[in-house]
């Protein structure tokens, strides 16, 4: 069967509706990995952060990382399920040498969170996507395949492993089936990874950094016949891992399983592997020739009852999360869904926040941090959050201008004097000399030399042609360097010729 | 023969204590004793003389130094070859661990050298635990010292037999299904298999988790009793240990009292396939424990009969996932080129012998998808009906006994290829490690027809360990004044006695 489909997104939607579901693998930002104490700190050398724990030596012992399972009941409750008052570890058995003991301690049909959701706003609506269960588990080692044209373990010269990532905690967050999003099925798709990495990175639990691979996501995706009310056989899409490519997984397997079941064929549930560069999926290792995994409780560790009292503790100090925020905002900024998303996509919302919380307007706010900021950002290619230049200084911009003291064309000369290093706000302003000339006698004298300079149209003026100011009020401009305010020194130029 | 061989561990402790005797020439008393009678028993695979009497002389100087001395200082101990030791050879009886130096240390043998004990080496054992003969060692098989043509039991044969030979005056072991208590019983000494969580399994290479108990071998009672309590206590790196006070097992080996007892004998460990010297032993145990004013009752334990394939589906299962580690990746053999799933199969054909296989396969069998609720899941739960058997029963007795195994040592060879014949020897032992409580052999005397010695097995219940040593003491005592002398001295197994 051809890898390359021609048949379109758009076409596949006129006849099939598209189901999806997530798996989501999260790192969390334990400062020590699951069952040991070594640290979790991403990029150190290879097989730094081991021990006999973590590299599953003989008779070592796995000891269960407390904090680790608070932030999995912290998880479980933002996303409104159930936590489990006695729960288990389960052995994951299969053989690969990046996993120390040739077996995941895991959780299997016991599960620390069940049965939640997560509201996803999308285009002014929103879309309830079910949560199936939220469980703990540790990560393996990390795979570096050296030579043949894949970079996977088939063809390669040899392999080489670091262990440093052995161990680390992994919560797995699985979506029940999602229907019924039609053609929204990609955005929707995207917008829930989205939406749930913005929980995480509220909730603190973890950095949820894509490309380090701390958030991981596998796609299960679907497709029947419009109107079915049974849903076709899923494929399970890996390496999906940008939010770009969640969308762009679920478009192309929608696309591929059309023209595979259009062509007569049936759907092989199966893993495929998403290809960043050309944005479809090639076939992996059919399910069903699938590995028994032989699950079973693992013996090394005792049973995990969170007391009811730690639970309501860790419910009370849940900050707010995204869709509270979210509602909060758009009441209080008077935005509208766009508007907030605007800010949300820019990754601007918290800077904004502290703006406002600095003194400036929302609107201000809004204007400086998706206007020039975001602009520098961009050409940066960094987040807005990470330019040299505090909320508090955008405040004090904002504030400099209400006084009068800085027109807009000053003020971007001292946003881009904070961002160069000059210093604070009002630094800057004494620095450049960029305030606004309002010494009315300076002014005066300015505009007395154009006026002598230039009799024919101060005589113009005396005649009651007004709109000739103009010329004099630029050269005046010109001679303050930008630094009065024009409407002022029209209207002492009028006054002066009246 | 050195006289400082013949003296119990508590003797050796005092002695060195008082500076009587110096740890080094303790150490190497022993160390002259393996290099005499080694090559006949075979207990050891590694023999650690250098580094034992470094350690015997820091002992030494801590003494002249005035510090203070741990319960065992100076005293040599054996070690399985199942505990991680750092700068020893750990093999676990395998050839796939061969060479294999840990990194890092056990717990318990981190203890030990805390308590002053001399780790003198690493003794035999089935590979991984599995066996009660010994035979089933990536290298060789130890000897019986009471008849060398015999097994001195399993899978702690090396230990066992180590002590019993005068090379240790202790050693350690662990008790998976009975791996302590049937070779202590062959070997005539005294073996304990504690409270499952009573200590820490860190450092000790897992064969089945749920059921391993590391535990002491002594030649008496009260040196069983004070490794017992040294190995003993919880560990923050085993989260099945258990975190409660240590039982008073050695104020109950100095005090040995059955008076008023309630003694249950498990009526199902009697009967078709019990040798009948054993059975001769074990009634003649009873009269004493009456005589000195127990009360001995029969309690019927209906499930125990289903222990013992419970055992073999839990166990292997167990196993399939453990030993899924040795692949010939990181440590140990390993085999071939190729792919590493090619390297993996190679390394584990070599590396792991045939009763390994066997439970791997079993194992792998029992948990597989459509079989599990079968298998694994039904063993489960004739567990739990076995920890009810024990809980009826200790609500009418304070402890049970029975014969810890049904033979005395049988022929090398004998069973070597017949697994269910093996498998028989830990039919009494078991069910103590599915219910996770505390059991103890001691010698009770010779069996008539064989001349080998037999043991008495006692069973309390969790936590309430200190029971076996009271019931063992007194028993022990009993015995001994009966006899006119310990057990082992008539033991005429090896040359040079």
């Amino acid at each position: 069967m051809s890898e390359l489909t021609t048949v379109t997104y758009e076409e596949a939607l006129q006849k099939y509706e598209p189901v999806f579901g997530i798996e989501t693998h999260v790192e969390l930002g334990t400062r020590t990995k699951m069952f040991c104490g070594c640290i979790t700190t991403f990029g150190a050398e290879p097989n730094t952060h081991t021990c006999p724990v973590c590299l599953g030596l003989p008779g070592s012992l796995p000891v269960i990382n407390e904090r680790a399972i608070e932030y999995t009941i912290r998880i479980g409750l933002a996303l409104n399920c159930s936590i489990a008052s006695w729960c288990r570890f389960a052995r994951k058995n299969y053989f690969y040498p990046d996993m120390p003991k040739n077996f995941q301690i895991s959780q299997y049909d016991e599960p620390l969170c069940t049965d939640g959701y997560l509201d996803v706003a999308i285009g002014g609506k929103t879309v309830r996507v079910g949560i199936e269960r939220v469980h703990m588990e540790e990560d393996t080692g990390k795979s570096l395949h050296v030579g043949g044209a894949t970079g996977r373990i088939q063809g390669a010269e040899y392999s080489l492993v670091d262990y440093n990532r052995a161990g680390i905690p992994l919560i797995e967050i699985v979506t029940r089936p999602v229907p019924g999003t039609g053609f929204l099925a990609p955005e929707v798709a995207r917008a829930y990874v989205t939406e749930l990495r913005d929980v995480l990175r509220t909730l603190g639990v973890s950095d949820v950094r894509m490309e380090e691979g701390s958030l991981r996501c596998d796609v299960n995706t679907s497709i029947s016949l419009a109107g079915s009310d049974v849903y076709g056989t899923r494929t399970e899409t890996k390496n999906v891992n940008s939010l770009r490519s969640v969308e762009r997984a679920v478009r192309s397997e929608v696309a591929r399983q059309s023209e595979v079941l259009d062509s007569g064929n049936r759907v092989i549930q199966e893993t495929r592997h998403f290809h960043e560069d050309t944005g479809v999926t090639t076939s992996g290792r059919s399910k069903e020739e699938a590995q028994d995994y032989r699950y079973f409780p693992e013996p090394d560790l005792v049973p995990v009852a969170p007391a009811a009292d730690w639970v309501e503790q860790i419910r009370a100090s849940l900050p707010e999360l995204p869709s509270a925020r979210r509602a909060r905002l758009i009441d209080s900024w008077s935005l509208s869904e766009l508007e907030f998303e605007a800010l949300r996509n820019a990754g601007a919302l918290d800077a904004v926040e502290a703006t406002v919380a600095a003194g400036a307007s929302p609107a201000d706010a809004r204007k400086w941090w998706l206007g020039e900021l975001a602009r520098r950002a961009n050409d940066s290619g960094i987040d807005v959050s990470e330019l040299p230049i505090t909320p508090a200084d955008v405040a004090r911009v904002s504030a400099l201008i209400a006084a009068g003291t800085l027109n807009d064309r000053l003020a971007r000369q001292v946003i881009e004097g904070v961002l160069d290093g000059e210093g604070t706000p009002d630094e800057v302003v004494a620095a450049r000399g960029l305030a606004v000339v309002s010494d009315d006698s300076a002014l005066l004298t300015a505009i007395d030399e154009a006026i002598a300079a230039n009799p024919d149209v101060a005589a113009k003026i005396r005649d009651g042609r007004v709109q000739a100011a103009g010329v004099l009020v630029g050269a005046v401009m010109k001679k303050t360097r930008g630094q009065a305010d024009a409407a002022k020194v029209k209207d002492l130029i009028l006054e002066r010729l009246a | 023969m050195s006289d400082l061989i013949k003296k119990t561990a508590a003797e050796l402790a005092a002695a060195i204590a008082a500076g009587e005797v110096s740890a080094a020439e303790v150490t190497q008393a022993h160390l002259d004793r393996i290099g005499a009678v080694d090559g006949e028993v075979k207990a050891f695979l590694h023999v650690a003389a250098d580094d034992a009497l470094a350690q015997a002389r820091a002992v030494d100087r801590k003494r002249a130094a005035g510090d203070p001395l741990g319960a065992l200082a100076g005293v040599p101990v054996a070690v399985k070859d199942l505990f991680a030791t750092a700068g020893m050879p750990t093999t676990c009886g395998s050839k796939i661990l061969e060479g294999w130096v840990p990194p890092y240390e056990s717990t318990i043998t981190q203890r030990l050298r805390k308590a002053g004990a001399v780790l003198i080496g690493k003794t035999n054992m089935d590979e991984f635990a599995m066996g009660s003969s010994t035979e089933n060692s990536g290298f060789w098989t130890s000897r019986n010292p009471w008849d060398l043509s015999k097994v001195p039991g399993g899978s702690s044969g090396g230990s066992a037999a180590a002590v019993a030979a005068h090379e240790a005056p202790l050693a350690l072991g662990t008790d998976t299904g009975g791996s302590i208590r049937q070779p202590a019983a062959v070997c005539g000494v005294v073996g304990t298999k504690p409270t499952y969580g009573g200590n820490s399994r860190y450092g000790v290479v897992a064969f089945a988790s749920s059921l391993d108990t590391p535990g002491p071998f002594g030649r008496t009672v009260l040196d069983a009793a004070l490794l017992h309590e040294v190995m003993s206590g919880h560990d923050p790196c085993d989260s099945t240990s258990i975190d409660a006070p240590v039982p008073p097992v050695v104020e109950a080996a100095r005090h040995g009292d059955v008076a008023g007892l309630r003694i249950g004998i498990v009526s199902e460990f009697s009967g078709d396939g019990y040798q009948p010297g054993v059975m001769t032993r074990f009634t003649e145990a009873v009269e004493v424990l009456e005589a000195l004013g127990a009360k001995v009752t029969e309690i019927s334990c209906p499930h125990f009969k289903y222990a013992l394939p419970a055992y073999y589906l839990i166990a292997p299962s167990e196993v399939s996932s453990n030993l899924a580690r040795f692949d010939g990746m990181r440590y140990g053999l390993r085999v071939g080129g190729g792919s590493a799933e090619e390297v993996m199969a190679a390394s584990r054909e070599a590396g792991f012998g045939a009763e390994v296989k066997r439970r791997i396969m079993l194992g792998t069998y029992a948990l597989s998808s459509g079989y599990y609720d079968a298998y694994y899941g039904k063993a489960q739960q004739v567990r739990t009906l076995i920890i009810r058997d024990f809980d009826n029963a200790f609500s009418q007795v304070d402890v049970l006994i029975s014969p810890p195994t049904p033979t005395t040592a049988f022929n090398i060879g004998e069973r070597a290829d017949d697994p269910m014949a093996m498998y028989l020897a830990d039919l009494c032992t078991i069910p103590s490690n599915l219910a996770g409580n505390a059991a103890i052999s001691v010698p009770i005397g010779l069996a008539p027809e064989d001349g080998l010695p037999v043991g008495l097995q006692v069973m309390a219940p969790p936590l309430a360990d200190e029971r076996l040593y009271r019931v063992a003491a007194a028993v022990e005592a009993a015995f001994t004044e009966r006899w006119g002398h310990p057990l082992l001295a008539e033991a005429k197994g090896l040359s040079g006695e």
